[in-house]
């Protein structure tokens, strides 16, 4: 899978099995390498995913109207 | 208490009278020391199983704490009063204690302080009256609760260890909630919160409570619920010793954390909590990991990883070496080096074997030459032999045969030689 589209839980934990698969070690070279240059990735996606985060807040509505009886989701400006 | 039996043991066991119509008879009557009558009365309250577990409700007066540490007051209402003692270790253990005036509802048991005459109150537990009974309701609620497996230990759910999305049941109005978004935005801002606004406090605020965490479990699809208040009095915060609101939190398909008031308060909904926190924004802070943590996980991450393909690169160079020392062994350049340090040890041995032929060789020239020397005529011709030859054929005589009278012959003796003419033969 891209890593540009892994959530931080899925790139941390990849990165986590990518160095446990590399510190078993029944890898050829070009495998090992190939892992590696993941391994990097991943760890550049998992910092940069922490890094830029902004927290959103949104706030649960009951609705009005058609949807009587249910609930919608809007930004929350309270704060 | 005990109605009737009490009078038909009084009498069984002790007949101050013989007979209850013949009035005092000193023939028959029996005397008594104080400590005994004391010691009978005390057995009496202490095998009453009514005075030994229950709750007093009453108006302090003469409150003291003794320089012992025990406490001592009298509970009273409008009719009667009774002499009330908290030992020093009941005392210290409580974090409310009463003034003079003040309604209270105490625990404890009924007995006799034999050396004082009197029974008393001894207190074990004591709380507000309007608080007290709160805490009866509290009490048994939370007894009732626990018997039908709400906070089992076992059923708590572990919280999910990275949240995408946290439903937060809180007043939107609060210091709570601000609590918490700021320690979600320090901690970890990948989390998306939802808040599912309610009230905290009143008689709406149960129902309110419940209604939000069943809007989120119903129609959102967040990971956790924390549902927060912050500290407030015990009658602020009771909404949350609500048993709907306990039930709907133990419903909850989703973990919830709780963050309700101060540290050292505890409600029903803490105890039916998956996490029970101690303040709302602690709450925040069990309910997500620390980014700070995060960047050190994943750098040490990125370190072993380095530090694994070193390895991985050290290992194939050193294999690599081993495989080319095996292939220099075999190579055909190993194979000449030896052959030619074979021809050279060849060459060495078959000089030095030719050497000792010739010396030999040598050797064998001069045995050879010292018995040529023997064989020599000219040796012979020394002891004074001659050699005889015909002049003109160059031949050897050796035999009388060989000559006639008149022939000429060459005679040659150790130092040189003549011509001779052969005279007459003799045989």
């Amino acid at each position: 899978m891209e890593i540009e589209n892994l959530s931080f839980e899925e790139a941390f934990k990849e990165l986590e099995e990518t160095v446990r698969r590399l510190e078993e070690g029944d890898l050829t070279l070009d495998e090992s390498i190939a892992l590696f240059e993941r391994g990097q990735a991943l760890a550049r996606h998992c910092g940069e995913k922490l890094d830029r985060a902004e927290l959103r807040v949104s706030q649960l509505f009951p609705s009005s109207g058609q949807n009587e009886g249910g609930y919608e989701t809007v930004p929350f400006e309270g704060e | 208490m005990r109605g009737e039996s009490l009078d038909s043991e009084w009498e069984q066991q002790l007949p101050l009278w013989s007979s209850p119509q013949a009035g005092p008879s000193f023939s028959t009557m029996q005397i008594y020391r104080v400590s005994q009558i004391t010691a009978y009365i005390k057995e009496l309250f202490d095998s009453d199983y009514a005075l030994q577990d229950l709750w007093l409700e009453g108006e302090v007066s003469n409150y003291s704490r003794a320089a012992s540490g025990h406490v001592y007051f009298t509970l009273k209402d409008e009719e009667a009063q009774i002499r009330c003692v908290m030992w020093r270790s009941q005392v210290e253990r409580r974090a409310y204690l009463p003034q003079d005036g003040e309604a209270i509802l105490a625990h404890g048991r009924i007995s006799v302080y034999e050396a004082g005459g009197r029974y008393q109150f001894y207190v074990d537990d004591i709380q507000p009256a309007g608080a007290g009974l709160l805490y009866l309701q509290f009490e048994a609620l939370k007894e009732r609760l626990a018997a039908e497996g709400l906070f089992d230990t076992e059923r708590k759910r572990p919280l999910p260890p990275f949240p995408r999305r946290l439903g937060v049941v809180t007043s939107p109005a609060a210091a709570a909630l601000r609590d918490i978004v700021n320690v979600l935005r320090r901690r970890y801002p990948l989390v998306e919160v939802v808040l599912s606004p309610t009230l905290v406090q009143g008689d709406e605020a149960p129902s309110q409570i419940v209604a939000a965490i069943e809007a989120l479990n119903e129609h959102t699809d967040v990971d956790a619920i924390i549902v927060a208040r912050g500290g407030g009095s015990l009658e602020e915060l009771w909404a949350f010793n609500d048993e709907q609101v306990a039930r709907a939190i133990y419903a909850s398909q989703v973990p919830v954390v709780t963050g309700v008031g101060h540290e050292t308060d505890f409600t029903i909904a803490d105890f039916v909590a998956d996490v029970r926190a101690p303040t709302p924004s602690a709450a925040a802070e069990v309910a997500v990991p620390d980014r700070q943590e995060l960047r050190g996980a994943v750098e040490s991450w990125r370190e072993r990883l380095a530090q694994l393909m070193w390895g991985r690169i050290e290992e194939r160079r050193r294999a690599l070496q081993y495989r080319e020392q095996v292939l220099r062994r075999f190579s055909p350049q190993a194979q000449i080096d030896s052959y030619r340090q074979r021809i050279d040890d060849l060459m060495h041995s078959a000089l030095a074997g030719l050497k000792h032929r010739l010396a030999l060789a040598r050797e064998r020239l001069r045995t050879l030459d010292s018995r040529l020397q023997t064989l020599s005529p000219l040796a012979t011709l020394e002891r004074g032999y001659a050699i005889a030859r015909h002049l003109d054929t160059g031949k050897v005589v050796r035999s009388i045969t060989q000559v006639v009278a008149g022939d000429r012959l060459e005679v040659r003796v150790s130092d040189g030689q003549f011509e001779s003419t052969v005279g007459h033969l003799v045989d």
